[in-house]
């Protein structure tokens, strides 16, 4: 296998700094059009088809499991498990030196980086358990003492300018770039291992995330599936840290799972999702540090799976912050325009003068601005017709509305009256905000059970109304 | 306090030193201790659940009520004493048992469907690493069915009323086909529809020779809904049928001087016996 040290020839030489890519280092030559394309499109030669390949797999793998990473509440732990395998790094490559042997391999160094990280991860649940510090703290303690621990065994070998010891620094920033075919093959295989386990499991994954408790009276051995969603971040994080290094591998677990949940509600589809998003940004990131060596694929990564969140966060159709301001604001209009076609129910009168209209906003709060929008919204429905000089004359639909709306609010003042003492969960609702949102189906049960006590409200029935706009 | 025949056989090996404990009692609790933090919640209790009834377990806050089902099932860790289930340990009867948590104790915004938790309470007949098949989702449909919440098989779980999601942890419990069901405050923040639905389900459980065992909230309704109750303030006060146990006495010894609640609680003797002659 590829002995690290001899790597070095991309790293810029980064002795001294901690990025073997040091982030100051800005002189790359920006790539042609033609290389951009060539090396989208796998045709860049053997090795970077191969790293182009390998990240994007990981980045696929990565997503999957984070879903359960995010599920589990294990997000930041994950982040505490891939700073604590900077010091099995250090610690492995030492020992290899020491005991003589030609082990400054891959393998060893993931195989120390896999310890400390497990260590880390046992340290959290140990102190938690023997302690009563809150999860946050003790992550936060053995995030930084680890890290630190790990700093400390890095500067030791570069003091000692052990053979090689430049190329550890690559696991801090990673460097997808300057990976080797088989360093490559152990991470696809892993990544690959990853995905095949997570699809396997999925449903005692999701069991166990939605109610561990109910899990285990069910007889399931939660201890041993928990177990199993965290080794497989364990792997995944440890197969990353070449390729995306240990600062930012979490972002790969956790933000693939964090965007996809914008835009689904079902647990397959999430993973799916997920694991595109991560792919892609592990395709983009490889392709860029392909095309410029010196840039850490990590942040490229990120950056991409980042961009790719604040475009769900935005703009997602149920979830998003766009849809679910739409709805409130449509929400507000509607509840604001019944108030005001309920006013010209109460006054008899299609005509609602100035003063009127100005006397409804004081007593509602409503600004300047959001009376002209309201008054344009309802003229939009046609619920009002243009009045002169601030004066509203209201439609007969919108007199109708107003009815209604009068009715609903009389219907369900009276259920309050009549019922508060069987549903007192719906007492501190207020009478105001309801009569806005009650369904026409809830009016009929409304009206149903009002009967069967004997009251009736006058009015018409809402079937023969318009419907709601 | 409970009336089982006692099975000729003799008594399963570590037994015998406690001959009252009968195979036939869906849940035996013996001398069971726990505590948090090296603080006692629950001190040396001993209950023999009758089979085929519907037991509530009430008490004032912080009696231990979710603590003495959480124990039983092996939630919490058990200080001291033993727990069975039809006189076998609680590994060996697990598959008979059902569960429904408390209704806070998820993440309500989870990405499933409520059809997708209720086949949850398939997953032990499905086994490792198996999806499931169109057979178990039409049992867990059934399930839904028997609550009330056929027309909701594919809404997303947020989306339910506190009531409806309650009715779905129930319906959960039902695929699992137990024996023996805890509940956790079932009732607790329910509508009137829900509580009704869950009445329903007591009574058809009841009817089918289960046991359920429910930590309820709610004095004034043990003697409509249920057959045994047990009054528990750390330790259990009394236990029996509530014809017997739920008195005016047992409950002042359970929630010692609360004034309100003791009037509340002999509204609902003075109710439970005119209803029961």
């Amino acid at each position: 296998m590829q002995r690290v040290g001899t790597q070095d020839a991309h790293s810029g030489g980064g002795q001294g700094g901690l990025g073997g890519a040091s982030l100051a280092d800005v002189t790359d030559d920006l790539p042609s059009i033609g290389q951009v394309v060539e090396t989208m499109a796998f045709r860049a030669g053997f090795n970077t088809n191969m790293v182009i390949a390998g990240t994007t797999l990981l980045g696929l793998a990565a997503g999957v499991i984070g879903v359960f990473a995010l599920l589990r509440k294990r997000s930041l732990m994950t982040d505490a498990l891939s700073h604590a395998t900077l010091p099995g790094i250090a610690l492995a490559f030492l020992a290899a030196g020491w005991l003589g042997f030609e082990g400054r391999t891959l393998p060893v160094l993931l195989l120390g980086a896999t310890v400390t990280g497990v260590i880390g991860v046992l340290c959290i649940q140990a102190i938690l358990r023997f302690s009563r510090l809150h999860e946050d703290a003790a992550i936060g303690i053995v995030l930084s003492v680890f890290f630190g621990a790990g700093i400390v065994g890095l500067s030791y070998i570069q003091a000692n300018a052990a053979a090689g010891s430049a190329g550890l620094n690559k696991f801090i920033y990673g460097q997808a770039a300057t990976m080797q075919p088989p360093d490559v093959m152990l991470m696809g295989a892993i990544a690959l291992a990853g995905i095949v386990a997570t699809l396997l499991f999925l449903k005692e994954f999701a069991l166990v995330c939605f109610n561990d408790a109910f899990a285990k009276v069910d007889g399931w051995p939660v201890g041993i599936i928990d177990l199993v969603m965290m080794g497989l971040v364990v792997i995944v994080t440890v197969a990353g840290l070449q390729a995306v290094g240990l600062i930012l591998v979490v972002a790969m677990l956790i933000i693939p799972a964090v965007a996809a949940r914008f835009w689904t509600e079902r647990l397959w589809l999430l993973v799916v999702i997920a694991g595109v998003i991560g792919g892609s940004s592990g395709y983009l990131g490889s392709v860029v540090s392909a095309l410029l060596p010196r840039k850490p694929a990590g942040a490229v990564i990120v950056l991409s799976s980042g961009a790719i969140f604040i475009i769900s966060l935005v703009a997602a159709p149920a979830r998003g912050v766009i849809a679910s301001t739409v709805r409130r604001l449509r929400l507000r209009f509607r509840i604001a325009g019944d108030h005001l076609l309920e006013r010209a129910h109460e006054l008899a009168s299609p005509a609602l003068d100035r003063s009127e209209v100005d006397r409804l906003s004081d007593v509602r709060g409503w600004s300047r601005p959001f009376r002209s929008l309201l008054l344009a919204s309802l003229r939009k429905r046609r619920l009002i017709e243009r009045g002169v000089r601030g004066a509203v004359t209201v439609s007969q639909a919108g007199l109708d509305r107003g009815a209604r709306v009068a009715r609903n609010h009389a219907l369900w003042e009276q259920y309050l009256v009549a019922y508060a003492d069987i549903a007192p969960s719906h007492v501190d609702w207020s009478v105001d905000q309801v009569e806005h949102v009650l369904s026409d189906q809830l009016v009929r049960d409304l009206e149903r059970q009002l009967a069967a006590r004997g009251i009736t409200i006058p009015g018409e029935r809402p079937e023969r109304q318009a419907a709601p706009a | 306090m409970s009336s089982v025949v006692h099975p000729p056989q003799p008594a399963p090996v570590g037994l015998s030193e406690r001959p009252e404990h009968s195979a036939e009692s869906p849940l035996s609790i013996h001398a069971m201790t726990v505590a948090y933090h090296r603080k006692p919640v629950l001190w040396d209790v001993d209950y023999d659940a009758p089979a085929n009834r519907l037991v509530a377990i009430v008490g004032p806050n912080g009696a231990g009520k979710s603590t003495l089902i959480k124990a039983c099932m092996g939630l919490v860790p058990r200080a001291s004493g033993q727990v069975e289930f039809w006189g076998e340990s609680y590994r060996k009867a697990r598959s008979r048992v059902g569960y429904v948590p408390q209704r806070e104790s998820v993440d309500w915004d989870f990405p499933v469907s409520a059809l997708d938790v209720v086949c949850m309470g398939r997953y032990r007949r499905i086994g490792w690493c198996r999806p499931v098949s169109r057979k178990h989702k039409d049992a867990a449909l059934a399930c839904m069915d028997r609550v009330g919440m056929a027309g909701y098989a594919n809404r997303q779980i947020s989306q339910l009323s506190g009531g409806q999601q309650q009715r779905v942890f129930l319906a959960r419990a039902l695929a699992q086909e137990a024996d023996l069901y805890f509940m956790d405050e079932p009732f607790a923040g329910v509508d009137a529809a829900t509580e009704h639905a869950i009445v329903e389900v007591l009574r058809a459980l009841k009817n089918s020779g289960k046991t359920v065992i429910v930590v309820h909230h709610d004095l004034q309704t043990v003697p409509e809904y249920f057959d045994d109750v047990i009054l528990l303030n750390m330790r259990v006060v009394a236990s029996g049928s509530v014809r017997e146990v739920f008195t005016k006495d047992n409950l002042h010894k359970t929630y010692g001087g609360r004034l309100t609640l003791l009037s509340e609680a002999a509204e609902a003797i003075a109710r439970a016996s005119a209803g029961e002659v």
